[in-house]
């Protein structure tokens, strides 16, 4: 019975096709610094999931947001969980997306044909810092205030537009509502979209190229 | 390996995964399920008595409007949400007094006490109750609910918790 389900689902979606070319494909000789990779795509539904969660109870307000976050750890069950996962996993995936990346610099992975690999891990190096700073602001205590007020200050530092650039962060000349609003909606929406957008093409490069082999003595 | 004991390295890596991400998918996803449905396994704490107004002051025979406001925490926030009713004194003894509740037995919106229809109202799929509070006309299944009260000095004092059939 199942079998034939199967059957005809696979007919139709080709099934067997994609477990082979996703999980299937031929690798070189395991090494445990060739799962780094994985362990921040898996990090990074990790932070997803547990990042929706918080939405539910978390308020983007000055108002708010201190309150709110107090709410999460000390009112609803679980709460503290859900934020303790999500705030040491930002840290965690920040350290681990960086060794992944020396790992590939060490092993020499990023020349031919690997360039746009890399190129994309860039990216998605940058966005993963990006979320970073970004979610550090929104439990709006004073710790998030001046780490942000500084780091919109270094952005702002840029010369000649870097004025510009301050006030696109910060939503204006001050630290606001503003900020924190448009902070959330980075955090969120567009710095997740992106993310998921190039995890899309690292991986879809990965499965076409192959694992690279470690370099070995004569390399 | 059909046929011998000896699990493959490839088959305990299939286990072990599976095994792993179902822990780690429950371990989480229990906690996840209890955090979002939280505030619905909260009790909510029935008010304290609640004034509304001088025995002397409320007519006879004719129904009495008054509000008020109960302010309950919810998450961070207090939130003060209104309630009304009306008091209706049936005769001139102090004890032969009717406190219904405003909120419609329908689907809670607010009645409205009209006179020439003699008959609360309720706007939103006019109901109609008469004045001690049984239904009329329109799609509420059960009468309005009242409130229990005492008299203190004089004042009418109730007990803020609608007292009635389940609708
Ligand atoms: C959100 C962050 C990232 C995720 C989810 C991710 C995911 C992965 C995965 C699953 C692999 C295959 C397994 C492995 O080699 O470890 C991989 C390989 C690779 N990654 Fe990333 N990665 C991320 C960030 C980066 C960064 C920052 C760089 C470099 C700038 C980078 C460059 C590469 C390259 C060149 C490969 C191919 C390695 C090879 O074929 O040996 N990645 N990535
Ligand atoms: S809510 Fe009153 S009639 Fe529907």
């Amino acid at each position: 019975m199942w079998q034939k389900v199967y059957t005809w689902l696979d007919e139709r979606l080709g099934l067997g096709d994609m477990y082979t070319a996703l999980l299937d494909r031929p690798e070189p000789r395991g090494n445990w610094w060739n799962t780094l990779g994985s362990a921040s795509l898996f990090l990074f539904l990790l932070q997803t999931a547990t990042g929706i969660f918080l939405t539910v109870y978390y308020t983007p307000s000055p108002d708010h947001a201190y309150d709110s976050i107090q709410y999460i750890m000390t009112g609803v069950a679980f709460g503290w969980l859900i934020r303790g996962i999500h705030h040491w996993g930002a840290s965690l995936m920040i350290i681990v997306v960086f060794i992944h990346m020396l790992r590939v610099f060490f092993t020499a992975s990023y020349k031919y044909p690997r360039e746009l690999t890399w190129l994309v891990g860039i990216g998605l190096l940058l966005m993963t810092i990006g979320m970073g700073f970004t979610g550090y602001l929104l439990p709006w205590h004073q710790m998030a205030f001046w780490a942000t007020t500084v780091g919109t200050q270094i952005a702002g530092s840029v010369p000649f537009i870097g004025d510009f650039i301050l006030k696109a962060l910060r939503g204006g000349p001050d630290l606001s509502a503003l900020t924190l609003q448009r902070f959330f909606a980075a955090h969120i929406w567009m710095l997740p979209a992106v993310l998921l957008a190039l995890i899309g093409a690292h991986l879809y490069l990965i499965i076409k190229h192959g694992e690279s082999h470690f370099p070995g003595k004569d390399d | 390996m059909s046929g011998s004991n000896h699990l493959s390295r490839r088959d305990f890596i299939k286990f072990t995964t599976g095994a792993v991400g179902g822990i780690i998918t429950v371990g989480i996803g229990l906690p996840a399920v209890g955090f979002l449905v939280d505030p619905a396994l909260k009790e909510s704490k029935a008010g304290k008595p609640i004034a509304i107004g001088k025995l002397e002051e409320i007519p006879v025979g004719k129904p009495y409007p008054f509000s008020f406001t109960i302010t309950r925490v919810n998450g961070w926030e207090r939130t003060a949400a209104n309630y009304g009713g009306f008091v209706l004194r049936k005769s001139a003894d102090p004890k032969d007094i009717l406190i219904l509740s405003s909120r419609c037995t329908h689907l809670g919106c607010t009645v409205n006490w009209n006179e020439s229809a003699n008959a609360y109202l309720c706007p939103c799929h006019d109901a109609k109750f008469s004045v001690q509070g049984e239904v009329l006309d329109g799609p509420p299944p059960i009468p309005l609910r009242h409130f229990n009260f005492t008299i203190e000095d004089g004042v009418v004092v109730i007990v803020p918790v609608e007292i009635g059939q389940e609708g």
